[in-house]
Parts: C-alpha cells; structure tokens; sequence
C-alpha cells in the first residue's frame, strides 16, 4: 500500500517536472480560460448585475474546458518512445499509475484554476464576500471529481485514434450530475447565500468522488492489461 | 562443477492476438548465466515472445516460470527481477538523462541511486550530456541510455529485443562488453539480434523462431564457427 503510494508520487513527480519544464500544456490552458473569459466578459456586459449568474457556470465551464486540453495530453504523452510499456512493464501496481496520474492532473488543474479564477473575478466586477473556506471546499471537490474520471477516460481513449475528440464526447455525460451539483453549490457560495444549503450538494459531490474513484481505481488495471 | 539452477522456463506457449496464432507451443528453458540469442525472419514473433515473458501480454496458453515464480500480470516481485529493453527506449524526451535514470531507479527502488545513475552514465559514455533534455539525441544516443535504465537496476535476467540497432561500432563493442561482464556475474541473458556476428560473440545457445515456433536451437559452445553457424541458419529457415 505505502509502495503504491509512493510509486505514485514518483510518477506525478516526473509528470510535473516534465510539464514546468516545458509549460506547454499549463500554458496552453491557462491561455484557453483567460480567452473564454474575455470573450464571455465581451458577450455579457459585466455591469449588468444579472450576469452574476453566470460566474458560477464560468468557473466551471473554463476548469472542464481547460482541464480536458491537459487530460488529452497525459497519457498520449506517455506514448512517445513507448514509456507506458516501460511502466507496465516496471515492478510497479497499475494503480500507481492510474493515482500518479490523477495527482499530476489535479496539481496543473489547480494551478490554472488559481490563475484564471481571479482574472474571471476581476473582469466580471465580482466581490467576493462569501465563505472562501466553503468556496474553496466545493472547488475542490468538484475538480477531483472531474480529474478522476477524466483521467481514466483519458487513458481509455488514449489508444483510439481520434483521442482527442473521443474524451470529451465520453467525459462530459458522466460529469453531468457532477456538474450539476457543483454549478448550485458555487452559486450558493458565492451569492452568499445560507451555506446550509450547499452542503447537500457538497455531500453529492463527495459521494460522487468516491464512488467513481473506488470504480476507476480498480477499472484502471484493465485499460493498463494488455490483450 | 555444480548443477546451475534454471532460471526461465517456458513450458507449452501459445498466444493468440485477434484470431492469428502468433506463439505456438514454445518450450524452452534458460539456465543461470547462461545466455540465449532468438534468431528469426521478421515477424516471427520474438518481440511477442518477450512481451510475454516479461508479463505485458498474456499467453494464451502455457506457463512461465521465472526463478522459481509463475509469470503472471500482478507480480512486482519478479518484474524487479528482468531488465528489459525493448524496441523503443521507454525514456522521456523532456527530462535529462540524469532524471530519466532517476525516474525508474526510484521505481525499481533502487539504492544509492544518485551514484550509480553517474556511474553507468559514463560507463555508456553520455556523462556529458547528463543535463541535456534527450529529445536532441540520436538514435544511438537514446540506445545506450536505454541500456543504462535496463542495468540500473541490477536484474537477475537481462531480455534484450535487438538491442544493437542503431549503435556505431564504439557503441556495440561497449554493449558487448557490458554484456560479457554481466554474463560473469551470473546473469541469464535472452538476446534478439539479426546480427550473427554480436549473437556468434555472444550467445551460449541460439534458437531459431519462425512462424511462432521453435524450429531448432543449437549449442555453440565456441566450437562453431560464424560461417557454420549462418549455414545452419538459412537452412533452417529457407528449407521446410
Ligand atoms: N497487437 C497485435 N495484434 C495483432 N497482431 C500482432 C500484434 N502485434 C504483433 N502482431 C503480429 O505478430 C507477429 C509477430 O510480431 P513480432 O513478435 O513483433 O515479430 P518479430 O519476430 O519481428 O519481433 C507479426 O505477424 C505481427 O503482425
Ligand atoms: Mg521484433
């Protein structure tokens, strides 16, 4: 158990070190969210006080966006020069891989989120004056979600040849109800509402995380299994 | 002289990729230290007869022990044990040869990792560029940091899948080199090469694949000769 961890860490690890190296990918999605955000802050006038609504679908829309140019590139980047053999074929469990994974995905995820956030704040007028530990929790939970599951997609579709159009078409339905839940939760957070209500769907969330990590985490040894 | 333990055995292979029998009914045994070339026309099936070996594809049918321990998917135990190269080098273009080396030490769990990372870097002559990311490398280049990863940590059998493709005469002398020492220390080596001359140096044994099967091995022993040991070749392979 602690091997696998540790395994995992070593290869998100190496995944990060690879990514700050290059910034490629990091860069490419935090230009992506900067530019759906202009472009939103354009389409709405950010005076308008009724386009507060659409803030908490923003912030979503740009993690699921953003987050899916990054999930394209973790595992096909593992097939330059065969590396994803040299770790199946390595004295490390799949899961290992599979966490490593989801762990360098959730770091470069966070990372643009802690860029773009602000800027979609700053452009669209908005004060913060709510909970920031709740908002905080609810973005939290809803990014690991989405990484979970995204990235075992993203190993799945890996192999096929339209990689990149196949991830999106199988992520975005499974991410529905996660989506749902923490669209209403952000709403509640950041309208600053009674946060009483956001805890429902904090604990839908939650149950989503772990349901689908528990599902993919054992999956995950299938995809890596040769025929 | 004492009885050497068998350190591979392969016992009735057979796998089926789609509905094509790739593998039939191999059998074939590797004793400690020993070392063993696979020769074959292309397509024969030896890469799959590695990948199988060293666990990334499943047989069909058939058993394989290795060190006393049945080959299946989920045994890091005996992973640890085979250094496999493969045809391509497993290596990440972004990270330095250092880190590359680093990377799978840490996964093999290997000790004092730093030291010997430096060590086998100079040994295949890429000290220099230790801090180069080595997506500039050559082909060759790429090949002995491969062989550098695959000693690194120190396997009890070594499966090499052609591994002098792509090397200048420097490079394959270094290899061979490498290869002798380790076959003193009692390492069993499984060798894929088209190169009748490094497998002449070389091998123990050779044993010929052709369409999935073991047609026929033979000891060399040093007493035949590189020309008897083509003749033999061809006439396996063309005849029949
Ligand atoms: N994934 C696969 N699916 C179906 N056939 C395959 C697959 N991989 C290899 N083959 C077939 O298996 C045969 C043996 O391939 P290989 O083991 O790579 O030969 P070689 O002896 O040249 O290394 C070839 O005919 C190849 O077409
Ligand atoms: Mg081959």
């Amino acid at each position: 158990m602690m091997t696998v961890l540790s395994d995992a860490l070593t290869i998100a690890g190496k995944d990060l070190r690879s990514e700050f190296k290059t910034k490629q990918t990091i860069s490419m999605m935090a230009i992506f969210a900067a530019l759906v955000i202009l472009v939103f802050s354009f389409a709405f006038d950010p005076t308008n006080n009724a386009v507060k609504a659409v803030i908490p679908g923003l912030v979503w829309v740009i993690t699921v966006f953003a987050g899916i140019l990054g999930l394209n590139r973790s595992f096909t980047s593992e097939q330059e020069n065969d590396c994803l053999t040299g770790l199946r074929s390595g004295p490390i469990d799949a899961a290992s891989i599979y966490l490593g994974k989801v762990l360098a995905n959730f770091t470069i995820v966070t990372i643009v989120q802690l860029i773009s956030i602000p800027v979609l704040f700053v452009l669209f007028n908005y004060r913060f004056t709510g909970s920031l530990l709740w908002f905080v929790l609810i973005i939290l939970a809803g990014t690991l979600g989405f990484i979970i599951v995204g990235t075992f997609l993203s190993a799945l579709s890996a192999n096929a040849k339209n990689s990149e159009m196949l991830l999106p078409v199988l992520l975005l339905p499974l991410l529905s109800p996660l989506m749902i839940a923490a669209v209403q939760a952000t709403r509640i957070a950041l309208e600053n509402e009674n946060i009483e209500n956001a805890i429902a769907w904090l604990q839908l969330m939650s149950a989503y995380d772990l349901l689908f990590f528990a599902a993919c985490l054992l999956l995950f040894e299938f995809i890596m299994e040769g025929s | 002289m004492k009885e050497l333990e068998t350190m591979l055995e392969l016992k009735k292979i057979t796998k089926m990729l789609g509905d094509k029998l790739i593998l039939r009914n191999i059998t074939l045994s590797l004793k400690e230290g020993e070392t063993l070339a696979v020769v074959g026309p292309n397509g024969a099936g030896k890469s799959t007869f590695f990948k199988c070996t060293v666990g990334l594809l499943q047989p069909t049918g058939g058993e394989i022990i290795l060190d006393g321990e049945v080959v299946k998917k989920k045994s890091a135990a005996i992973k640890q044990k085979i250094g496999f190269l493969g045809h391509e080098s497993f290596l990440y273009n972004n990270l330095t040869p250092l880190e590359n080396l680093r990377f799978y030490g840490k996964l093999y769990k290997v000790k004092d990792i730093d030291r010997k990372s430096t060590e086998l870097l100079k040994e295949v002559g890429l000290y220099l560029f230790r801090d180069v990311p080595i997506r500039s490398f050559s082909r060759g280049m790429m090949q002995r940091l491969a062989i550098a990863r695959v000693l690194l940590a120190e396997p009890k059998i070594l499966m090499l899948d052609e591994p002098h493709t792509g090397l200048d005469q420097e490079a394959v002398a270094l290899l061979n080199r490498i290869i002798k020492e380790k076959q003193k220390t009692g390492t069993s080596i499984l060798i894929i090469s088209h190169d009748f001359e490094q497998v002449h140096t070389l091998a123990d044994r050779v044993a010929i694949l052709k369409k999935g099967k073991i047609v026929d091995t033979v000891q060399l022993n040093g007493e035949m000769g590189l020309a008897e040991m083509k003749d033999w070749y061809e006439k396996v392979v063309m005849g029949a």
